[in-house]
């Protein structure tokens, strides 16, 4: 019963998102991926007291195990939104607080990265290096200071990153270098709100 | 007003996915989507792009660049050794395939034959999104400047990358083994690293082969990287000195004199962190001790050029510096609020103290930072240009504004309909990518705040503002019709390939292509074309 009102919903949904799209040439990569993502977070918001963790997740991550069909992953920088599906009894929790004070939390796996669960999930940011710390894109504030000192040291690099992120805090990461693992369950971390080029510094006059 | 005729999506995910929800929340004098015409495709032109379709779904967007290929920037200026950061390029691939994404390589922008005039774009569009960025570098303006191995940094730049503009520039790297930047911005410490690279280390990356070339017989082997301020006031990124600091076999050797006070900032530890690890970094100095170096760099500090000095009026055998000092004791400007600290520290002054010295080069690299220019027929749409700042006015936001005429008349300064712009025309020459991409992300996002909420945008020549705009069908026609060969985001993809091709052949990722009658050729063949 579930399952089928989830099929409708999802439906539902991807009718209405698809309905701007030009019918002729292909989506691109990244809006495809915002199409599947509201069709996975659809399954999320569904009640879950019915369904094992395990049947939840095959059905939200259905493209994983047929990667040969997939339209959308041919280089790594456009990967996110593969994410691994944990293993029964090893879900991880994450939240991400956005600019909005809205809290998303997902549960994820080992070894999946913030980058990567932010994108997969449609949360406000951006990865412009692909994942590969040589920008400060994908900044992100650690709630609590107990957890920022349970992850390992950010590297030299990503320190070097960190120092031109907007907004620096103590407690500021690299998403994309932050790995979810046993020790960070139910990590909390705030995006930073875009307001960069609002700095009244960078608007002074130059002499 | 906003009118929802959505049938029904849950309200999470009409938070959770902007795209759903904006579909259906045009506003009622919009019925039909926005045409934008966006100058320049570099990252901000595509950043700009991606947002706004992330914000528009509907928007079409068309690209106009006047170089057949694509990326600006990305792929002219950033380093060959930093291909992490030309990895964004792939984001932006996503963006140019998209269904409402046109691309015209090829295409000038001006009044001269064989150019497209801003006057035969603007009637087919609602808004103009300037994206364009510094194409000019600035001139020191200093006696000599003109002499032989006197070199723009930006021109070295594009000459290294390939940039057709520079094709021609053949740097003289013999003339001796000492080479002076002037300047210390990433663009100083990005030459700095082509001089003294290992060359196996450049021959991996897509650096042109002419290049490697000519590195291969440069005598360069210390490089004087010296600037007007302090070393907590340089631009530099750290990333970028780090490079410096570990490069195999590279020495550095601090400044010749008042090291210690320059570097040693006391209370170090209340310095705010960017700062302090930079100082940190410098005070550590290279991994390759100077004494086994086998070339070496050198950072300068507190000195600016006074001129470029030849015997014989022609060669440059010398740069005269003047000697400054702080406007203020740098210790006086730590309070303790991290912020506060590093806009004063990275803002404080210098004034000449008076005193001369000289440092020997044969060769020289001005490095003071890039300019943008207005483009021609700015006038012609309303356009105006801050000369002084190098920018286009705008309100910070991306909106164009005209300080003397504004919608109520002359006299009231105000936006000028329909004009906006991003990154570097629009707040200067300065940041790394990240600050592009949240520059060109507040321009999108106010584009689409003012197309729904039914701002003015551009009209028609028939005056008809809500009418549906031309778009991309009639400017095509436009630049048909002056005999512009433009160049198609397929026809790029076969420039692409032909040069991933090429650099295969080498064993790197691609050999850039350096002249446009050869990028052209491979679409047209060769023989047939004379452009350029």
């Amino acid at each position: 019963m579930v399952q089928r009102q989830c099929i409708a919903a999802t439906t539902r949904a991807f009718s209405t998102c698809t309905l701007s799209r030009p019918a002729s040439r292909t989506t691109p990569p990244r809006i495809h991926n915002q199409l599947s993502h509201q069709r996975r977070h659809l399954h999320q918001t569904q009640p879950r007291t019915t369904r094992t963790p395990l049947t939840h997740l095959q059905h939200t991550f259905p493209r994983r195990n047929t990667p040969k069909t997939r339209t959308f992953t041919t280089t790594p920088a456009r990967s996110h939104g593969d994410l691994t599906p944990p293993k029964p009894g090893e879900e991880r929790h994450v939240t991400f607080v956005d600019k909005d004070l809205q809290h998303h939390t997902f549960v994820v796996a080992d070894g999946d990265n913030l980058l990567d669960i932010a994108q997969a999930n449609d949360l406000e940011m951006e990865g412009a290096c692909g994942g590969s710390c040589a920008c400060s894109t994908c900044h992100v504030i650690v709630e609590s200071d107990e957890m920022f000192d349970r992850m390992e040291e950010p590297s030299d690099d990503e320190n070097d990153m960190l120092d031109l992120a907007f907004g620096l805090t103590e407690t500021s990461r690299l998403g994309c270098q932050v790995v979810m693992r046993k020790e960070l369950d139910g990590v909390v971390v705030k995006l930073p709100s875009m307001t960069r080029n609002m700095q009244a510094s960078d608007f002074a006059e130059k002499s | 007003m906003l009118v929802r005729r959505a049938p029904w999506v849950c309200q999470t995910c009409r938070h959770h996915g902007p795209s759903a929800s904006r579909t259906y929340s045009t506003a009622a004098t919009r019925q039909r989507p926005i045409h934008v015409a966006i100058i320049g495709s570099g990252p901000a032109g595509f950043y700009s792009a991606y947002r706004l379709l992330k914000k528009l779904p509907d928007a079409r967007i068309d690209m106009f660049e006047h170089l057949p290929v694509p990326y600006g920037l990305v792929r002219y200026g950033v380093a060959p050794d930093h291909p992490d950061v030309k990895k964004s390029a792939e984001t932006l691939v996503d963006v140019a395939k998209h269904g409402h994404f046109n691309f015209a390589g090829n295409v000038p922008i001006g009044n001269d034959p064989g150019c497209l005039p801003l006057t035969s774009i603007a009637p087919y569009y609602d808004a103009l999104l300037f994206a364009y960025g510094a194409s000019r570098d600035k001139k020191l303006d200093i006696p000599g400047e003109d002499l032989k191995g006197v070199l723009s940094a930006r021109a070295f730049v594009g000459w290294y990358n390939g940039l057709p503009e520079y094709a021609d520039l053949d740097p003289d790297l013999t003339g001796g083994d000492t080479a002076v930047v002037i300047g210390q911005g990433n663009v100083a410490l990005d030459v700095t690293r082509m001089l003294l690279a290992p060359l196996d280390e450049l021959r991996k990356t897509d650096l042109t082969e002419h290049a490697i070339d000519t590195l291969s017989r440069s005598r360069v082997n210390n490089v004087k990287v010296i600037g007007r301020r302090g070393p907590l006031q340089a631009p530099y990124t750290i990333k970028e000195l780090r490079e410096l600091m570990q490069m195999r076999s590279l020495g550095f050797a601090p400044p010749p004199e008042g090291w210690d006070k320059l570097i040693r900032v006391e209370p170090r530890k209340r310095l705010p962190r960017q700062l302090k690890r930079i100082a940190e970094l410098l005070e550590k100095g290279s991994t390759t001790p100077m004494q086994e170096a086998e070339k070496a760099w050198q950072l300068g500090y507190l000195r600016a050029p006074a001129a470029f000095l030849s015997s014989n009026n022609e060669q440059l055998e010398a740069v005269g510096f003047e000697q400054q000092e702080y406007d203020s004791p740098v210790s006086d400007l730590i309070t303790g609020d991290a912020p506060t600290d590093l806009n004063g520290l990275r803002g404080l002054r210098v004034r000449s103290t008076g005193a001369k010295s000289l440092v020997h080069a044969h060769l020289a690299f001005r490095s003071v930072g890039y300019q943008s220019t207005p483009l021609e027929g700015f006038g012609d749409i309303g356009v105006p240009f801050d000369q002084a700042r190098g920018i286009i006015p705008n309100d910070r936001w991306g909106r164009v504004i005209s300080p003397s005429k504004g919608p109520a008349g002359p006299l009231t300064a105000g936006h000028v309909p329909g004009m906006y712009c991003a990154g570097w025309v629009k707040r200067g020459p300065t940041g790394v990518i990240a600050s592009t991409l949240d520059d060109a992300f507040t321009t999108a996002d106010i584009i689409a705040k003012d197309w729904e909420e039914g701002t003015r945008f551009l009209s028609s020549p028939d005056g008809d503002a809500d009418g549906t705009k031309g778009g991309w069908t009639a400017v095509k026609r436009e630049i048909q019709r002056r005999g512009i060969r433009s160049v198609s985001w397929y026809e790029w993809e076969k420039i692409d390939a032909e040069e991933r091709r090429r650099g295969q052949l080498r064993g790197k990722e691609r050999e850039k292509i350096r002249r446009v009658s050869e990028m052209l050729a491979v679409l047209d063949g060769y023989g047939r074309t004379s452009y350029m």
